[in-house]
């Protein structure tokens, strides 16, 4: 187990390294904006230009620049600084990861209270009526797009602008440190958008692993036993479908945390997923590189604990 | 006679709504079984004798089902009591076990943990009381280091280990009345016997009375008092052990007997299996319902439904077949001789109706 993790965590870190590789080489050769230029402000004149781009170290190839950027990484946990403004790249995430990290636990913890519940209830009575209902909703949640959603939302519930004005709406995130209720009012509606489209697909996802484990010769053993019908679905039934519920929240949850790019944005909130998308727009090369890294982070660190999570759960399976 | 019954079961039917019809999984089927003894419920896959034995636990209960008929526990009404009542009684009263002990056990919990629940859903003991009991149980089915053992987990047992395992759990609250749905079949030659001697010797120290249902008359030889055949939802052929080996009445049972190799015949005869298949359980045949099957069918047979009923001088033996009783013992003589069928046929008069029995089935 221990080599297992070992040799997981190293191929971890070649693949942070082949992120980066590629998101370097694309940004170089594909048509970008000239960070140079962009930071020169309004008809600047080519030599301030040109000074700016030795100052960015820009003039050097980009190899050279790939190279120095994965130096000072590898020694210094170094994310460099920003072309647009300066600011240390490392600084930036991290004080921007917090309202990442509160959309993406909690939408979590919506999606699977909801997705588990409807997809136990629907698996419960197949074929019934409020079976149908439920999949035809996760099928509509499915479908909706998020900033569609989002929208929508805002316009039904949100206190500025909605017709409902029942809850916070764009821009009234708060630092759970500074203000708790409002940390949570801020954040209802971005849950419950963010979390429409995964609850939906636990829900089918739940109903379908959880109909097959209810047809299973140990559930009926389970009956055979006396136990309660109740105990039956929810000890014996939910433990043996749970499994790959865990593996797919794992790494869905290491999806959103990397930034919910479009909840971030419709919502206003300060999150890195948002900060990926300024950076862009900016050719702003640092941030960018350091946002897909620690998206990236998230998601193979997500693969990994979901590996060791999936012996632990299924006691059959050893590394 | 014999003392009062445990279970008595009186036209019972189940049938399950399908989408491609009403399934008549069993179809009038009448039992007794008196404490201690054991019953062998013989036939082949959807012969019903799974679905009425599961009927006994109320395993059957479901939307698209109907049961009939009475099922009787000690005198107390198992079609018609209530959920909670059957939950009461199943692993308590009546305790089952299954085919195939890997897939009948939970994966992903400790064995200790499912025996201690199975004490827990009916007796209100702590869970160290409910481990020693469990324990306890472990230990007298022969597993060795048991309370090692109940910390493990199903897959880390050998197949015959595992059948154990869900015997005890079978037996952890003294239940009066087992019911073994194929034990044996999912393991070796060597294990299955190790498994009835257990059976056997577990039932003779406790008074427990056994339905074993399987499809092998070997086992019944070795565990049952009395058998019955089961054919298309009913019984054809009811008789203590003895007597269907010696002196069975049914076709069927012919048939079930002639496709066991046996070591006294030479090796060149042929094990004679019955043609056709196992009719649908939707549109059952007319008539007898093994007609189409029969190599010694009338046709009469095609239209009237055989009861069953006891043969000449035996009350304890019953079957369900429309040939006259003379004609039944010649043709079995004949068999038991060695003779194919139509051989027997001719042995004991009986004309070439035959050869249409042997026609497939039209397709439904």
């Amino acid at each position: 187990m221990t080599r297992y993790i070992v040799r997981r965590s190293l191929w971890v870190i070649v693949l942070l390294f082949a992120v980066s590789f590629l998101t370097f080489v694309v940004f170089y050769l594909f048509p970008s904006a000239d960070p140079a230029l962009l930071r020169a402000g309004r008809s600047p004149s080519t030599e301030r230009v040109e000074a700016i781009r030795q100052q960015l170290g820009l003039d050097r190839a980009w190899p050279l620049q790939f190279l120095d950027y994965l130096k000072s990484l590898v020694l210094h946990f170094d994310l460099g600084y920003s072309f647009h403004n300066d600011v240390p790249i490392k600084e930036a995430i991290f004080e921007r990861l917090p309202a990442t990290i509160s959309v993406a636990l909690g939408a979590l913890v919506v999606w699977l209270v909801a997705g588990i519940g409807v997809g136990i209830i629907s698996a419960t009575r197949p074929g019934s009526r409020l079976d149908r209902l439920a999949m035809g909703g996760a099928l509509v949640a499915i479908s909706a797009p998020v900033y569609w959603l989002g929208l929508v939302s805002m316009y039904l519930f949100a206190s500025d602008i909605g017709v409902l004005p029942i809850l916070p709406g764009q821009a009234t995130y708060v630092p759970l440190t500074e203000d708790p209720a409002g940390w949570f009012g801020s954040l209802i509606l971005p849950w419950l958008v963010l979390a429409s489209a995964y609850a939906a697909i636990y829900a089918r996802l739940v109903r379908s692993t959880m109909l097959e484990t209810l047809s299973q010769d140990y559930i009926r053993t389970a009956r055979a036993k006396g136990l309660r019908e109740r105990r039956v679905v929810m000890r014996h039934g939910l433990r043996g479908a749970i499994t790959p519920v865990v593996t797919a929240a794992g790494l869905d949850l290491g999806i959103v945390l990397g930034g919910s790019i479009l909840v971030e944005t419709v919502f206003n909130i300060p999150g890195i997923g948002r900060q990926a998308f300024e950076a862009i727009g900016q050719a702003d090369l640092p941030m960018i590189q350091g946002t897909v890294l620690f998206g990236a982070l998230f998601i193979v660190v997500a693969n990994l604990v979901v590996d060791i999570l999936y012996a632990w759960l299924d006691p059959r399976v050893r590394y | 006679m014999s003392p009062r019954p445990l279970l008595e079961v009186d036209d019972l039917r189940v049938s399950f709504a399908t989408e491609d019809g009403v399934v008549r999984a069993v179809d009038g089927v009448s039992y007794a079984l008196a404490p201690g003894r054991t019953l062998g419920i013989v036939g082949e896959s959807g012969s019903g004798k799974t679905v009425s034995s599961l009927s006994v636990m109320g395993l059957t209960r479901a939307r698209n089902t109907r049961i009939s008929g009475s099922i009787r526990l000690d005198g107390r009404e198992l079609v018609t009591a209530s959920d909670e009542e059957l939950r009461r009684i199943r692993g308590n009263d009546v305790a089952m076990i299954f085919q195939d002990p890997l897939s009948s056990l939970h994966p992903f919990f400790r064995i200790g943990d499912q025996l201690v629940e199975a004490v827990r859903a009916h007796r209100d003991v702590s869970k160290r009381e409910a481990l020693d009991r469990a324990v306890e149980l472990l230990e007298l089915v022969g597993i060795p280091d048991a309370r090692r053992r109940a910390q493990g987990y199903p897959h880390e047992l050998s197949g015959g280990m595992r059948q154990r395992v869900m015997i005890a759990m079978a037996l952890v609250n003294d239940p009066r009345l087992l019911i073994a749905d194929e034990p044996t079949t999912a393991l070796d030659v060597t294990v299955q016997a190790q498994i009835l001697q257990l059976l056997g010797r577990l039932q003779a120290e406790r008074g427990m009375a056994i339905v074993l249902i399987t499809h092998d008359l070997g086992i019944v030889a070795e565990l049952a008092d009395d058998v019955a055949v089961m054919y298309a939802g009913r019984i054809v052929e009811q008789a203590p052990t003895a007597t269907i080996f010696t002196a069975p009445e049914h076709p069927y049972t012919w048939g079930l007997l002639g496709s066991i190799p046996r070591l006294e015949r030479p090796r060149g005869d042929d094990l004679v299996a019955i043609a056709g298949r196992p009719p649908s359980l939707i549109n059952p045949p007319s008539g007898c319902r093994f007609h189409p099957r029969c190599p010694y069918v009338r046709e009469a047979h095609r239209r009237v439904e055989p009861v069953l009923e006891p043969v000449p001088r035996d009350p304890r033996h019953l079957a369900a077949c429309l040939l006259d009783a003379a004609t039944r013992r010649e043709l079995w003589r004949a068999l038991e001789a060695g003779a194919a069928p139509d051989e027997a046929r001719r042995a004991a008069g009986l004309s070439d109706e035959a050869p249409a029995a042997a026609a497939p089935e039209p397709a439904t």
